[in-house]
């Protein structure tokens, strides 16, 4: 589904590379996870897969589908699949959460070239979703993400992705800032979400959030590489020992 | 022209169909081919004698008229706004056109031309008493409307083509016509309240109005009554090289209530063209008037070559104890907007609301704002602005805030929002605060922002085009005002904002 090919990143306006030389394949229904200390890359990483402006690509390639995904504007990517739950949910005054969610959902399908929802099955719809993530009518109603606690924002993340039915979603540290109960009701809503059709790139710094959305692998990430791959006892052992073992295989490489 | 704006498949179909459809970004601006009959070029005091005539006027109104003509010649244009106005030559224009076939005033809607009836239908204005001012409301509220009705006063140029539920306002005690017919009909009214609220002399152009206004509406809302429907005013200059003076003059009596409504269209020109209005409000014991701007003359193109010059003098007289006025507007259009519509608070306990959206997009320019003159007792005002620039365009808020030594406890709130897209546009905020009363509370908040880059990220990562994500995130960022506007105007602000930014982005 995703295949990024030695990717290497730089800011745009100042001349650091960020991402180093990264190569990761991902196939449909699959759960990678990308930990790695501050500074190493991953929101980066993020960033450049949904398409944020700022960073210049140097060198390799991204595939989505065996198309060039670097090549799609930002709600091309969108309108593809491609899902970014943002680690700071953007709050944008004086629009209502409906609004928003309606004109996202239907700008998507007309993309795809598909009919737009009527106002009643839309409704219908987003109020299922929010009664799984306990979102109550009164956050509905008020502008996007505006006045919400940390964990009501990231609960509506996952209410638009529930929503728009991404094929392929990144989690930027989802799990920052959420208590246990609210870290329960996101990977609830997740793991219903998961698919073998789905695939999903989660980016976090704990093992916290990994007890609860299983990942089939976990990549560590240090100074802009994958440095070592493993299944999710690799996150156990981060949890134990911290990155220390891994900051050295980042340095070697160089 | 040329399409200044990327076509993308997500932009809402119809908006762009519609703006398409007239070529360039402006979708009222093709013109009306019919006859049309002039008054010789320029201006002296043959003209205006000849304007009342046309408008078989009596003998007190050209005085009226001819007064103010000679307190013109000797009034300066002014010049402090932040606006670059090009030298306009007044004797190079026609102050009176009409369509020739409107000699006659039709006597009722049945008579009036198929063509400007078209013309209105075009602009989705249906002069008819079946239907209902556009079909916006259930759009916005996707449910079945209640039959609300709206009538109409329509003004073509210098004069008025027809006005709609006249005998059911009629019935209700309501006065609606044009302001011509006023003058003939309802003399009394007219020399009591015309000029009482902006006098003669007032400003330049307001001086120019009163020598040569042409057409208008007259409104009388009785004492008591609550007015049955929504009043409105549709204006547009069709004529070449033609300035539009319309005068409106609205009186609620005491215990009274109108919402009035107007909105303005011109075609699509290389030529400026000068539209100088002066509208009069006048409210009386415990009555109310909303009053609701959408202005969306032609703005000129993306270099700044035509347009509408719309400098418009408004004022509301809150002559009565508890009256109360607001003002809404939402201003697109013109290639200069110098306009102030403003509220004299005089009597105790009465209040006063100005809620403005400014847009100016490549080269136009606004200087826009009100006044709140407190000189009642527990007088309120209440001032909410947000300015939107894009291109190269400028956009100032200018407010005067008076709290007079008799206005004991009044209070006023202001708060002056400018939203920026793009480097190279302005924004500006002149107020002016003048309190002569220690008991009195005036608030005055500002913010000037950036259509925010994470803002936009993230509406185009849900999968909303660009252009699409600026209406969105501009809209918002008007709600308050939006808000503040009758449903049936609200939508159409809504695309009004979307249309007018196009080609701001990219």
């Amino acid at each position: 589904m995703l295949k990024i090919d030695n990717l290497k990143v730089s800011l745009e306006e100042e001349d650091k590379q960020i991402i180093k030389g990264l190569s990761l394949s991902i196939n449909p229904g699959e759960v990678h996870a990308i930990m790695g200390p501050n500074g190493s890359g991953k929101s980066t990483l993020s960033s450049v897969l949904a398409g944020k402006d700022g960073y210049t690509v140097n060198h390799g390639n991204v595939k989505f589908d065996g198309s060039d995904l670097l090549d799609a504007e930002v709600e091309e990517r969108a309108a593809l699949g491609i899902f970014l739950a943002f680690q700071y949910p953007i709050e944008i005054p004086g629009v209502g959460n409906m609004n928003f969610l309606r004109t996202a959902l239907n700008s998507q399908r007309k993309t795809r070239g598909q009919e737009e929802l009527n106002a009643a099955d839309f409704l219908k719809l987003v109020r299922s979703i929010a009664k799984d993530l306990e979102i109550s009518d009164e956050m509905m109603k008020r502008p996007v993400n505006v006045g919400a606690s940390g964990g009501e924002k990231k609960r509506n993340e996952i209410l638009q992705m529930c929503l728009l039915e991404p094929r392929f979603v990144i989690l930027d540290e989802t799990d920052s800032g959420l208590d246990v109960d609210a870290m329960k009701l996101v990977s609830k809503g997740v793991n219903n979400f998961l698919s073998s059709s789905r695939s999903f790139l989660v980016i976090t710094h704990y093992q916290r959030l990994l007890n609860y959305i299983i990942p089939d692998y976990v990549h560590i990430m240090v100074d802009g590489r994958i440095v070592k791959t493993g299944d999710k006892k690799l996150a156990l052992h981060v949890e134990e020992t911290g990155y220390k073992d891994f900051l050295q295989l980042g340095k070697e490489k160089h | 022209m040329t399409d200044n704006y990327q076509v993308r498949d997500v932009i809402d179909k119809e908006t762009l169909s519609t703006v398409r459809s007239v070529g360039g970004t402006y979708k009222y601006g093709f013109s009306t081919d019919i006859e049309t009959e002039y008054a010789p070029l320029g201006l002296n005091e043959d003209i205006v004698k000849l304007i009342s005539k046309k408008n078989d006027e009596p003998e007190w109104m050209l005085d009226w008229r001819l007064k103010a003509f000679n307190r013109w010649k000797k009034l300066k244009q002014p010049d402090w706004a932040l606006l670059k106005i090009p030298e306009i030559d007044f004797q190079d224009q026609y102050y009176y056109a009409r369509p020739a076939n409107m000699k006659e005033k039709p006597k009722s809607l049945d008579e009036v031309d198929p063509k400007l009836l078209e013309t209105y239908s075009k602009l989705g204005i249906p002069l008819t008493e079946q239907k209902k001012l556009a079909g916006v409301i259930e759009e916005i509220t996707e449910e079945k409307s209640e039959n609300r009705r709206v009538a109409v006063d329509a003004v073509f140029d210098s004069v008025s083509v027809g006005t709609t539920f006249k005998e059911e306002l009629k019935s209700a005690g309501v006065i609606f016509c044009s302001i011509s017919e006023a003058i003939k009909e309802y003399p009394d009214l007219v020399k009591k309240y015309l000029g009482s609220v902006v006098p003669i002399s007032d400003n330049f152009f307001a001086c120019l109005n009163a020598a040569v206004f042409s057409d208008g509406s007259f409104v009388y809302i009785p004492e008591g009554v609550k007015c049955p429907m929504e009043l409105s005013t549709y204006f547009r200059i069709n004529a070449e090289n033609t300035g539009q003076f319309e005068r409106t003059l609205i009186i609620a009596d005491k215990n009274s209530y109108v919402s009035y409504l107007e909105g303005c269209t011109a075609p699509q020109r290389d030529e400026s063209q000068l539209h100088a209005a002066v509208v009069e409000l006048v409210i009386l014991d415990d009555a109310e008037i909303k009053y609701s701007t959408v202005q969306n003359w032609f703005p000129g193109d993306e270099n700044g070559v035509g347009g509408i010059y719309n400098f418009v003098t408004k004022r509301a007289d809150c002559r009565g104890r508890n009256s109360k006025v607001m003002w809404t507007q939402v201003e697109t259009g013109s290639a200069i907007t110098w306009k102030y519509p403003s509220c004299v608070l005089k009597g105790d306990n009465s209040s006063g609301e100005f809620y403005s959206i400014a847009i100016t997009n490549n080269m136009q320019q606004a200087d826009t704002g009100t006044k709140m003159i407190h000189l009642g007792k527990n007088t309120n005002s209440r001032i909410v602005s947000k300015g939107i620039s894009a291109g190269k365009a400028q956009n100032t808020y200018r407010g005067l805030v008076q709290i007079g030594g008799r206005s004991q406890n009044s209070r006023n709130f202001t708060q002056c929002d400018s939203l920026l897209i793009g480097n190279k546009c302005g924004a500006h905020t002149v107020p002016y605060i003048e309190v002569n009363n220690s008991s009195a509370r005036a608030e005055h908040e500002a913010t000037t922002s950036k259509v925010d880059e994470d803002q936009l990220f993230y509406c185009m990562q849900r999968g909303i085009g660009e252009e699409d994500a600026v209406a969105l995130i501009v809209n918002g960022f008007c709600k308050e005002v939006l808000q503040a506007l009758p449903m049936e105007f609200a939508m159409e602000a809504q695309k009004l904002v979307a249309i007018s930014l196009e080609g701001s982005v990219g």
